[in-house]
């Protein structure tokens, strides 16, 4: 699998979904539990904490993969300008995974709450209480959540740009090798899937 | 099977296209709901803070509601009566739990007069050994006027200073309570209340319901006040000025600590825990989990109850939430007023600067 220039990783692509589905459902928990009153505000910040922090944990090992194993290089056509934005985006999302479980836990300790996963699970203040911290650690908190959340938009974008416009074979190289005929010549296979899966019914 | 890439004629491109930004937008506005900006009915803690400013004005750096207050330190010793119901080690026996508190009186006013209202409140944060804490804000009536966040609003909103008059429209404050028969029995008690003259002369009730949960997982709905040691409200001197309250506690307690006993009274099965309006039949079962021993004061504005939002559902294993929908509702708007207020604190952009004052 790892020979498979045009593919990412198996625990790349795992993770990438996993992950995708947690930080989009973290995106929605975040800016539904502020915008309410009701008991969803509660319940959702019990789920809030905890999967901040799985988040973070899988964000860690993820960088891990990703450093370890560099992803299929982009199409040798694409031009300069779009790669640069694949790129940029690409780190900004590492970036914004990472930083926002971070700023999220220094943010709750700066504000001399305990930091509660559940019922009893405690993790230690990472900030000194000081509500000057709390109040700027908030706002970034809530500004960089806008920012991700429009990172996505834009890696969504893309991700369907590539699939649908450009049928390139880059959204394929997230999708799990799908191929029935794995002997032989795999590496061809692959890419020939890659490129049936990413494209429309051939026929209008 | 290797087709090259198959001609992208205009209209499978428009259709494409349309896919990529249909879905794009769907989430973006999906997003928008969720978030509010595009559910503008919706109530937020934004709407509550918002209306609160409009009722009482803003004052930069102080809280939204129960603006004026005053920090008390001491601690809590345990009886050991509640750990039956509970788990939470605050009422093991014989455990002293520290606490930083504050009494204060309602309305964002930090200026208004003691005796503009009867109600006090009490709040306290107790930090337990094993680092969880318990968060507790009382007032000092049994019963809440509303028992839903909206009815809260429509109170507020009620409130409004008539922009000509300057005070609140009579008319609508009874348009408000004829439209909300659960306000009885706190009129009737708002009826004979007088402003006291101390702090510490007063129970403060929980007002909202919580549940304990005991070590095989039980749960037993509760409420809980603080009841006075101090009793001499009758004999209390006049009350002088506009801030009495506060000159008053610091007098007690350079005469000794001034003690209050947490009792906490068990649910029977069916009674109400999601109104804050009714009480509870005399009869249940009431137990002394404790005794609050209060040492010392301090100014609000430099005292270790400043920076501290007494949200109540900041809760130790052992106590959680009931039903009860205003426990939600002032989690979620005292988190707000404590954003604003450590925003004008922090100077950041579009705040206002609090002003410097002796008494905050």
């Amino acid at each position: 699998m790892n020979a498979t220039p045009d593919r990412f990783t198996l625990a790349a692509r795992t993770l990438h979904w996993l992950m995708a589905v947690m930080i989009v459902a973290m995106l929605f928990i975040g800016v539904g539990m502020v915008a309410t009153v009701s008991a969803r505000h509660e319940w959702l910040l019990a789920i809030h904490k905890p999967l901040g922090i799985a988040i973070l944990l899988l964000a860690v090992i993820r960088l891990a993969v990703r450093l370890r194993h560099p992803p299929p290089p982009l199409p040798a056509d694409l031009p300069a300008l779009q790669k640069l934005a694949a790129l940029a985006s690409h780190w900004l999302l590492y970036f914004l995974m990472l930083a926002m479980p971070l700023i999220g836990w220094a943010m709750l300790s700066a504000g001399g709450y305990p930091v509660m996963l559940g019922d009893s699970l405690r993790l230690p203040p990472i900030f000194p209480t000081s509500p000057v911290a709390f109040a700027v650690l908030r706002h970034l908190h809530t500004a960089f959540a806008m920012l991700l959340f429009l990172t996505f938009l834009a890696h969504m974008g893309a991700a369907l740009y590539h699939g649908l416009i450009r049928r390139d074979g880059v959204f394929a190289s997230m999708l799990p090798a799908a191929s029935p005929r794995v002997d032989g010549d795999g590496e061809e296979v692959d890419a020939d899937n890659a490129g049936r899966l990413s494209a429309a019914p051939q026929d209008d | 099977m290797h087709d090259p890439t198959p001609p992208n004629t205009p209209p499978r491109r428009i259709g494409a296209w349309s896919l990529i930004i249909g879905i794009v937008v769907i989430v973006a506005i999906a997003f928008g709901y969720v978030g509010g900006w595009l559910a503008p009915h919706r109530l937020t803690p934004k709407k509550l803070v918002n209306q609160l400013q409009h009722d009482a004005g803003t004052f930069a750096g102080y809280r939204r509601n129960h603006a004026k207050g005053v920090c008390v330190v001491g601690h809590f010793d345990s009886s050991g009566q509640a750990q039956t119901y509970s788990v939470a080690q605050v009422f093991a026996p014989g455990q002293r739990t520290p606490v930083v508190g504050r009494f204060a009186i309602p309305s964002g006013n930090p200026y208004a007069p003691d005796s503009s209202v009867p109600i006090r409140s009490m709040a306290l944060r107790f930090a337990l050994a094993n680092g969880q804490q318990w968060r507790t804000g009382m007032n000092s009536m049994p019963v809440f006027p509303v028992a839903t966040p909206q009815a809260f609003y429509a109170q507020l909103q009620a409130k409004q200073p008539d922009p000509v008059t300057g005070k609140p429209d009579p008319a609508k404050i009874a348009a408000f309570f004829a439209a909300h028969p659960e306000t009885a029995a706190f009129r009737a008690w708002a009826k004979t209340a007088r402003p006291s003259a101390s702090f510490a002369t007063e129970s403060y009730w929980s007002l909202n319901a919580f549940v304990f949960v005991d070590a095989a997982g039980r749960r037993q709905p509760v409420r809980w006040r603080m009841v006075p040691e101090a009793s001499d409200a009758g004999v209390a001197r006049t009350p002088g000025g506009a801030d009495y309250l506060a000159a008053d506690l610091t007098e007690r307690l350079a005469r000794g600590p001034q003690r209050w006993q947490l009792q906490v009274t068990l649910a029977n099965p069916g009674d109400p825990t999601n109104d804050a309006t009714k009480t509870w039949p005399d009869d249940r079962r009431t137990i002394d989990a404790g005794t609050l021993v209060l040492e010392r004061s301090a100014p609000q504005a430099s005292g270790p109850c400043r920076d501290i939002n007494y949200d109540p559902l900041v809760l130790p294993a052992g106590i959680e939430a009931s039903d009860d929908p205003l426990l939600p509702a002032r989690s979620a708007a005292y988190a707000d007023s404590y954003l604003r207020r450590t925003s004008e604190e922090a100077h950041l952009p579009g705040t206002t600067a609090p002003k410097p004052e002796t008494s905050r």
